[in-house]
């Protein structure tokens, strides 16, 4: 198998809790918690959970928004996890990211051609002529006519503003794009123009995604690899026909029993999910876990290969 | 597909019609717009030069006679011309220490938000410190080791008075920082310089722009005061602060010489204060939300 694109080892994103007023360390928020993840050119990866999960956490950290605490990020080979801003310049231009509100990735002072002229003027590309002919060009890719440069954000619908959003992180020519429920805030019927667009671009370019998202439907569209996440930690990666027909991990299997018209009888989990900042001892999972063993509550599964490519962390199920 | 939404002036058109219901920041308004032209025409509104002495003339009552509309003071000097002169100055120190002000406490504001951490510390704890000494306590410390000057006034108030404004700015960047476009900026490689200036302070300006019209109020009654102590700006050369100081020991007999000035001053201030107000509530965020 050749060398992925990107490629995530035992990351790890601690935030500390600090007392409000002499600001010591109280606690730690296990915000991510020692994930693996890769992702091969052109593939789309999906990352699912519930709230709270952990999956935004992981993109922005994958993306140098956030510092990570522990764990390699290696990408296009070369690990950027502890880069400084001038080392991981070249970085920016390979991997963009659209966010899931479309109201605030904007700046509602800029024009849509100032913030489509950003890239190319922060990694100074091209000169001001020329920058107008490709924010025109940009437009035209993600469906919007080119006099969309000369107005506000505010002028837009939520649709409109995504694809603008898609555009600025075409604009560098990335080689991947995390998509933070790029979706989920849009109508569902703006929900497919915005899929088919990224589908498309994805097609014609040769872009690799993560698509992070908590709807299994719009998942089952996109991902050619799925990987769960729950509290911090990847329970379970599959090719999506694998996971949609033969999810090991009980919380695969509860996620999937709540998509609608599955056919399945329903699972549904008791109590909530944990605190970040105090997750349950072993596996993160086995106090709402429906086949939790004493040994689930004491020691943390290791992830296991059962087929090729899906891998599943969990005790009591056996390869 | 296409863009279904308003023309670019859109935005502006709403603030401009929000404003224009506001009546009081419409009356402020135009008052300043007045005050800004009489100080700007002085030397062709005038009668007179404003230093002029005619002992034979001194003490005339306004409404007297045309020579001079507003009367004359202790020196026999034009009350109207020293009016408008000492506008031209009072106003020059308004805005000059209003910009001092502005883009002092814009840049420490939007430092202490966006960098955090200690820097903010810091920042804000010098901020605390400069607010523990009364305003005209440091004007007065400043104007004995400063020789008055118009431009030193104006730098000496803006220089002690931009601390709120810094306050406002930095609570407005800490909320914008955590928007996704600033995410957006830093994933596309945007130096911490271009997020501050370009993407966050564009966004901040309407908290500024209300700080600094209000701020332009509260300097010219600084420099009233200063003036008024006689600190401030110096003779013959006229302001609205040392017309009230010189009409101070004939108040008793010839009240309109300080009721003149200090009219002007409060006429100055309001018109100030309610623009502020009015262009706060015609650009206020919450009501700017879109639909």
């Amino acid at each position: 198998m050749a060398e992925p694109l990107l490629k995530v080892s035992g990351l790890e994103v601690h935030f500390p809790i600090r007392s409000p007023f002499l600001q010591r360390r109280i606690g730690t928020v296990r915000a991510v918690d020692g994930i693996d993840l890769d992702v091969a050119r052109g593939e789309t990866l999906a990352i699912v959970g519930e709230s709270g999960c952990g999956k935004t956490t992981t993109g922005k950290a994958i993306l140098r928004l956030i510092d990570s605490t522990a764990g390699s990020i290696h990408f296009g080979g070369e690990d950027i996890a502890r880069h400084g801003a001038a080392a991981l310049a070249p970085f920016r231009r390979r991997m963009q990211i659209v966010f899931q509100d479309p109201y605030a990735s904007l700046n509602p002072r800029m024009t849509v051609g100032g913030i489509l002229a950003a890239p190319f003027d922060i990694h100074r590309i091209g000169v001001a002529q020329d920058r107008a002919e490709r924010v025109a060009a940009l437009l035209r890719t993600v469906g919007l006519p080119p006099e969309a440069a000369r107005r506000y954000p505010h002028e837009f619908s939520g649709g409109q503003r995504q694809r603008i959003g898609i555009a600025r992180a075409l604009a560098l020519e990335p080689e991947l794009i995390i998509g933070d429920e790029p979706v989920s805030a849009l109508d569902v019927s703006i929900q497919a123009q915005i899929i088919n667009l990224m589908k498309r671009l994805q097609a014609d370019r040769g872009l690799a995604y993560i698509m992070i998202s908590h709807n299994l439907a719009v998942v089952s569209h996109v991902a050619d690899r799925v990987a769960v996440m729950y509290l911090g930690r990847v329970v379970e990666t599959a090719p999506r026909e694998e996971l949609f027909f033969r999810a090991q991990h009980p919380y695969t299997q509860a996620l999937l029993s709540a998509v609608p018209g599955r056919g399945r009888s329903r699972q549904v989990l008791q109590g909530d999910v944990p605190s970040p900042a105090r997750p349950p001892t072993g596996c993160h999972f086995h106090p709402r876990c429906p086949i939790a063993q004493t040994r689930c509550a004491e020691e943390a599964p290791a992830s296991r290969i059962l087929a090729p490519g899906h891998a599943v962390a969990c005790h009591m199920v056996s390869p | 597909m296409s863009a279904a939404a308003a023309p670019p002036e859109g935005q502006v058109g709403r603030i401009w019609a929000r404003f224009r219901r506001h009546r009081l920041a419409l009356a402020g308004g135009i008052v300043v717009a007045l005050l800004l032209a009489s100080a700007l025409f002085a030397p062709v509104f005038a009668p007179q030069d404003p230093t002029l002495l005619d002992t034979a003339l001194r003490f005339r009552t306004p409404f007297a006679d045309w020579a001079h509309p507003l009367g004359t003071d202790e020196l026999g000097r034009d009350t109207l011309s020293r009016l408008l002169h000492g506008g031209r100055v009072s106003l020059t120190v308004g805005l000059v220490a209003m910009i001092t002000t502005v883009a002092t406490g814009a840049f420490i504001g939007i430092t202490a938000g966006f960098l955090g951490g200690w820097v903010d510390t810091l920042l804000m704890r010098f901020v605390d410190t400069m607010l523990c000494f009364p305003q005209v306590f440091l004007l007065l410390v400043v104007a004995a080791f400063v020789p008055p000057t118009l431009l030193s006034i104006s730098l000496v108030i803006g220089l002690t008075s931009w601390m709120e404004v810094s306050r406002i700015v930095r609570a407005e960047i800490l909320h914008l920082k955590e928007q996704d476009f600033v995410a957006a900026a830093r994933a596309l490689g945007a130096s911490r310089a271009r997020i501050m200036f370009r993407e966050l302070l564009p966004n901040a300006a309407a908290p500024i722009l209300v700080a600094a019209t209000l701020k332009v109020a509260s300097a010219v009654l600084m420099e009233s005061y200063i003036s008024y102590l006689g600190y401030g700006v110096q003779p013959p050369l006229a302001s609205w602060g040392n017309m009230l100081t010189n009409a101070q020991g004939y108040f008793d007999t010839v009240p309109w010489l300080a009721i003149l000035p200090g009219a002007a001053i409060t006429l100055t201030v309001m018109g100030f204060n309610f623009l502020g107000d009015g262009l706060r509530d015609a650009l206020d965020p919450r009501l700017r939300m879109d639909p």
